[in-house]
């Protein structure tokens, strides 16, 4: 499916630009581009009324002193500015980073594992996995983080009642984020274990024979024959998984609402709590956009190191 | 790291048991939770204060449920079906078009509408909410449904997805269906549409969840009570009466089984239409 998008995207373009209209008379292209746009009009439509239209609007609030539904004035830099000054933003920025960099690798490890350990299964067997690994992400976020909520609590809570502690584990700053980063991979290795079993089982199995009578382990076989066909779906996987994880907001709205001081406050539940408890819409559609540009970097880099590990 | 099967090379049986095993607790722990909601919503307050875990309701009841709906928690439902479905049907239809003519028809600033596409994918969801609460006001379609499903409708995913299927359809075929006369429209429902019915069926699936438990875009659009979501309905219950733990598991069993339950009844449909895709690269 859309492991494609990669390859796909870096590629098809340039190809076709040559190509496309070769052996069509002008009169034929007129026509074809004529209805290609009414195919596309319903489509473009939404997509232009409601996202391409609010994402300039994003940077046009961005520079402005406004709160919600006023007609605001132009301020210039100064959100920006305020930004780097804002220790509150300061400090999301780093939880953010935090709940990156450990949930973005260890979901794609975790999920490569359990996507290789049951590729292999009997139907019923790998789709039962499958099925498992999925369902906190149907069950919902809002159902799935109160049911936490409870499991977490100080005296009705099941896990302190199993351990047999009195441990607050959403009230201290210790361990807080981590119960937020734990529920986020439980809800966040879906989707990667059902593209992995697929790209595995479509893993050219020639190869990996020839690799075999050549007398090469497994481990051999994994990394030199499987990993680099698999490449474009670790890639997918890193880059959803990074998109989602910077955006983790109803997690920490529900279980912690940023708190115990500030320590699960990330850049995405600041933006809300901008706009709903100070209605400073313009400072938070500047954070909304510096988000997007610090993850349009990280996708970049990953990216850039996914195509250096192709050779 | 890959123990599979092979027919040359000899199996070690014992890190099969292993990664056997560790792959059940693992599905235990996943599926925990769910059977937490659920069981939860039954329990009575002895059960539910009980400083013991009480791994059964053993004594089950239904006061939960009577408690539930004393709120408007069926209204809650129906809303979130009607926006689910509406997201649902009014995606598949406009992406199915989109995407065929993205695939097969060869127009100017092709490319360059793929690309911009592809690079909307990549933005956080969640940050265009936010300048798009102020163009729903605008709209005067703040907190109503159609604020929810407009959005899901314009996410260019559905569009992508529709593309990667409609490349499979052979140019032959269209190309048949054009020396018979037949029109542009009638080609799409008579010929591509049911040869990418796979594709649209994973994609409805996908929409239907997808906008079902898209919390943040309801919590950012939605303010009256009889206009909430479950999802919603439930958030706030729980900002309201963080104690009630049986109330708030009643709503979450509301919230989550139909949802399961849509997708297990559709699970095949669902991996197969994304294994499909996966196969054309």
């Amino acid at each position: 499916m859309a492991q494609n998008a990669v390859a796909t995207a870096s590629k098809k373009p340039k190809k076709e630009k040559r190509s496309q209209f070769s052996g069509m008379s002008k009169a034929l292209v007129r026509r074809e581009t004529i209805s290609a746009y009414l195919f596309l009009l319903p489509s473009l439509i939404f997509f232009i009324g409601f996202v391409v239209l609010p994402m300039i609007m994003c940077l046009v609030y961005s520079f402005m002193d406004m709160g919600l539904g006023e007609s605001g004035t132009f301020a210039g830099l100064s959100n920006y500015v305020r930004m780097f000054q804002d220790p509150t933003f300061i400090q999301g920025f780093w939880n953010t980073v935090l709940i990156v960099v450990v949930a973005v690798p260890t979901v794609t490890a975790f999920s490569l594992w359990v996507g290789s350990a049951i590729y292999q299964m009997k139907p019923f067997t790998r789709s039962f996995f499958r099925c498992i690994f999925y369902l906190p992400v149907v069950t919902g976020t809002v159902a799935v983080t109160v049911v936490w909520k409870w499991i977490f609590n100080v005296y009705y809570g099941v896990l302190n009642q199993v351990l047999g502690t009195n441990q607050n584990w959403l009230g201290d700053e210790k361990t807080a984020i981590w119960c937020i980063i734990m529920i986020l991979f439980t809800t966040s290795i879906g989707q990667p274990i059902v593209l992995y079993v697929a790209a595995l089982g479509n893993v050219d199995q020639s190869l990996v024979e020839a690799a075999q009578v050549d007398g090469a382990t497994k481990l051999q076989v994994f990394w030199k024959i499987k990993w680099p066909q698999i490449m474009p779906t670790t890639l997918y996987i890193l880059v959803i998984t990074t998109i989602n994880s910077f955006q983790c907001f109803a997690l920490i709205q529900l279980l912690t609402s940023g708190g115990p001081n500030g320590s699960t406050n990330t850049i995405m539940y600041y933006i809300f709590d901008m706009v709903y408890r100070y209605n400073d819409f313009g400072y938070a559609n500047a954070m909304g956009v510096i988000l997007a540009i610090i993850i349009a970097i990280f996708s970049a880099i990953q990216f850039k190191f996914a195509k250096t590990d192709n050779g | 790291m890959n123990q599979a099967k092979s027919k040359l090379s000899g199996t070690s049986s014992a890190y099969k048991i292993v990664s056997i095993i560790i792959l059940i607790l693992l599905a235990i722990f996943f599926i925990f939770p769910l059977y937490w909601i659920v069981t939860g919503s039954f329990k009575d307050a002895v059960a539910i204060n009980s400083r013991e875990p009480v791994w059964f309701p053993t004594s089950p009841t239904l006061e939960n449920y009577v408690k539930l709906f004393t709120r408007p928690a069926g209204r809650w439902l129906v809303n979130t079906v009607i926006m689910a479905v509406g997201a649902l049907v009014l995606t598949c239809l406009t992406a199915a078009l989109a995407g065929y003519a993205l695939a097969k028809k060869r127009f100017y600033g092709r490319g360059l509408l793929f690309t911009i596409i592809i690079c909307a994918m990549a933005l956080p969801k969640q940050v265009i909410v936010i300048p798009l609460l102020q163009e729903m006001n605008t709209l005067h379609l703040a907190d109503s449904l159609w604020a929810v499903i407009l959005p899901t409708v314009g996410w260019p995913f559905g569009v992508f997805l529709m593309k990667q299927f409609s490349e499979n359809i052979p140019n032959e075929i269209l190309e048949a269906a054009r020396v018979d006369g037949s029109g542009e429209i009638r080609t799409f429902f008579s010929v591509v549409f049911p040869m990418i019915k796979p594709g649209v069926g994973a994609l409805a699936i996908f929409t239907f969840v997808n906008s079902w438990n898209d919390y943040f875009l309801q919590l950012i659009m939605l303010t009256s009570e009889k206009n909430f979501t479950i999802s919603l309905g439930i958030a706030t219950m729980q900002g309201e009466m963080s104690s009630d733990f049986g109330l708030i598991m009643a709503g979450a069993s509301l919230a989550a089984i139909p949802i399961v339950a849509v997708f297990i009844a559709f699970q095949k449909y669902f991996t197969q239409g994304i294994a499909m895709g996966a196969v054309k690269g």
